[in-house]
């Protein structure tokens, strides 16, 4: 049985942010990590502020200037099989598709994926962890296979999402609308690392409510993709995952995203790779060259050094598709 | 395709097998009205937290009218205030497809879905694709092809393959693998089981069948 909370479904945005605004309040759109966390008591929820009455965050629309705007209540199945996401933006319906289950991808939404907390066992477990307030980071001397090879500090999550890194290759932003009106915030700046504030993933302020993701027109001629390895074949959260989006003048590199997933506390970018792929065309040896730059300067914990050769192999395939691709 | 489920909560009879195990309690069972169909209660201010909500659910082709609290998940209404049971609760966070059902034909796990948010939308549970004593097209296929051991994760599993068969009516193997992979089974039935939601396909395409 769940705690006990109070249950609101308002149907403006402005009531919405108002309810929001109440301590204890918590926003509910698809629900799947929310509830799963309040039924490991990972934290409680005074109210859930259901944002399913607010039609208007839900849905994909193109904008003038060639780019879209993704709702943030948009399911994951929608995203992935979105026709014009599917033509302009392979890496983010690549990335909806490779996440959770069938039925997950029916009920989570876009906003929530990006916003989900941590899947660290010591996090959801019984510990009083560091993202929780207490001292200390357990996985850090623990068990540490799945965590952080990059940007860990006091705490040594990874971020769950496959989203999120496909969308920041793709220079998205995030719409944010809170008691102080709204404001828009590039997806790199988005995400939070644990040596800045380690109890948040994210600059999302209390009362503050994701609405919609925009993206920026593609690139004349763009490809992208997204590669994920993980325990099983389906349904499991990425070890490690590259989401790569390269904008191409003929067969010549012009532009570059190389975003990682599953191996840091949040997305993470790897411009030394980007800038090893800019001015060149792809061939085996720039291949390898960009995903030894990837794999570059990472810190293994006592258990997770095998994720350094995922991320050379993860980048290594996601360009080669691409190469195949392009 | 539409829902069909046009015996009462409690079966053909009006007994279901767990009925006839268990004393229907009178409370559970009594509070689900069945009958005149109500809007769909608007949510007025938060109360109590306790305090039961009342709520509309339109379930195998019926309304019920009944109060939940708000952390009360689909899966505990629909079986424990609505008697099916048909639909399992396994591991209740997501991570086996046990309590899978249809919301407006797309599948979903009912242990994540409060039953507050299931109102204005068409839910189908496992006991909504026979119509009365004869069963599916799917159904049957899972019986022809053995596609269960102990049957404990079936009814998630059909209600999985029915989302996909009506997305996809003519699905590859590929197809059948990714559109079953939220389900789980731990005596190992997945082959027979791709098996059976092929063979359904296919019979439901040649036949025009539900």
């Amino acid at each position: 049985m769940l705690p006990t909370f109070t249950y609101i479904k308002p149907t403006t945005l402005d009531q919405a942010v108002r309810e929001l605004a109440t301590p204890g309040a918590r926003a509910c759109s698809g629900g799947t990590d929310l509830l799963g966390c309040l039924r490991d008591r990972v934290f409680t929820a005074e109210k859930l502020v259901s944002l399913n009455g607010l039609t208007e965050l839900r849905g994909v629309t193109e904008l003038a200037n060639g780019g879209l705007r993704i709702g943030a209540l948009t399911t994951l199945t929608e995203v992935a099989t979105h026709a014009l996401i599917g033509a302009k933006y392979q890496v983010l319906a690549a990335a909806a598709a490779a996440a959770a289950s069938p039925q997950l991808r029916n009920q989570g939404t876009i906003g929530g994926n990006i916003c989900q907390r941590p899947r660290c066992w010591y996090y959801r477990g019984d510990f009083a962890c560091a993202r929780k307030g207490g001292d200390i980071c357990f996985a850090k001397e623990g068990e540490n296979q799945l965590h952080a090879i990059f940007g860990g500090d006091v705490c040594v999550m990874v971020h769950p999402s496959d989203t999120a890194p496909a969308l920041m290759a793709l220079d998205a932003s995030v719409r944010l609308v809170g008691p102080r009106g709204t404001r828009t915030v590039p997806m790199g700046e988005f995400f939070v690392l644990p040596s800045k504030d380690h109890t948040r993933e994210t600059v999302v302020e209390p009362g503050e409510l994701v609405t919609e993701l925009v993206l920026p027109p593609p690139p004349a001629l763009a490809v992208s993709t997204y590669r994920k390895l993980r325990a099983r074949g389906a349904w499991d959260f990425a070890i490690t995952g590259a989401a790569v989006a390269l904008g191409l003048r003929g067969k010549k590199i012009e532009s570059a995203r190389v975003v990682l997933s599953g191996v840091a506390p949040v997305p993470w970018r790897v411009e030394a790779a980007e800038k090893e792929l800019v001015g060149h065309e792809l061939s085996d040896a720039l291949i390898e060259r960009a995903a030894q730059r990837a794999s570059a300067n990472a810190t293994p914990l006592s258990g997770n050094a095998y994720k350094v050769a995922l991320v050379r192999g993860a980048v290594a395939e996601a360009l080669s598709d691409l190469r195949d691709k392009g | 395709m539409s829902d069909r489920g046009k015996q009462g909560p409690c079966g053909p009879q009006g007994v279901s097998r767990r009925g006839f195990l268990t004393t229907v309690s009178s409370s559970a069972a009594a509070a689900a009205v069945v009958g005149a169909v109500a809007p769909t209660v608007a949510e007025a201010a938060p109360r109590d937290a306790s305090e039961p909500t009342p709520i509309v659910l339109h379930v195998n082709g019926r309304k019920y009218r009944l109060a939940v609290e708000p952390r009360e998940t689909l899966i505990s209404v629909l079986r424990e205030r609505l008697g099916l049971t048909g639909s399992k609760p396994g591991c209740e966070r997501g991570e086996c497809g046990a309590c899978t059902v249809l919301l407006d034909g797309s599948t979903r796990y009912s242990c994540m879905t409060l039953a507050v948010e299931a109102q204005g939308h068409i839910i189908t549970t496992i006991e909504g694709l026979a119509d009365g004593e004869e069963l599916s097209e799917l159904q049957k296929a899972f019986i022809h092809e053995d596609a269960y051991q102990c049957g404990f994760c079936t009814p998630g599993q059909v209600m999985a393959a029915e989302g996909l068969l009506r997305k996809n009516p003519a699905p590859t193997m590929d197809d059948v693998r990714l559109g079953m992979s939220g389900n789980l089974c731990r005596c190992g039935a997945y082959g027979h089981i791709f098996k059976a939601v092929q063979k359904a396909a296919s019979t439901r395409r040649a036949g025009g069948a539900k």
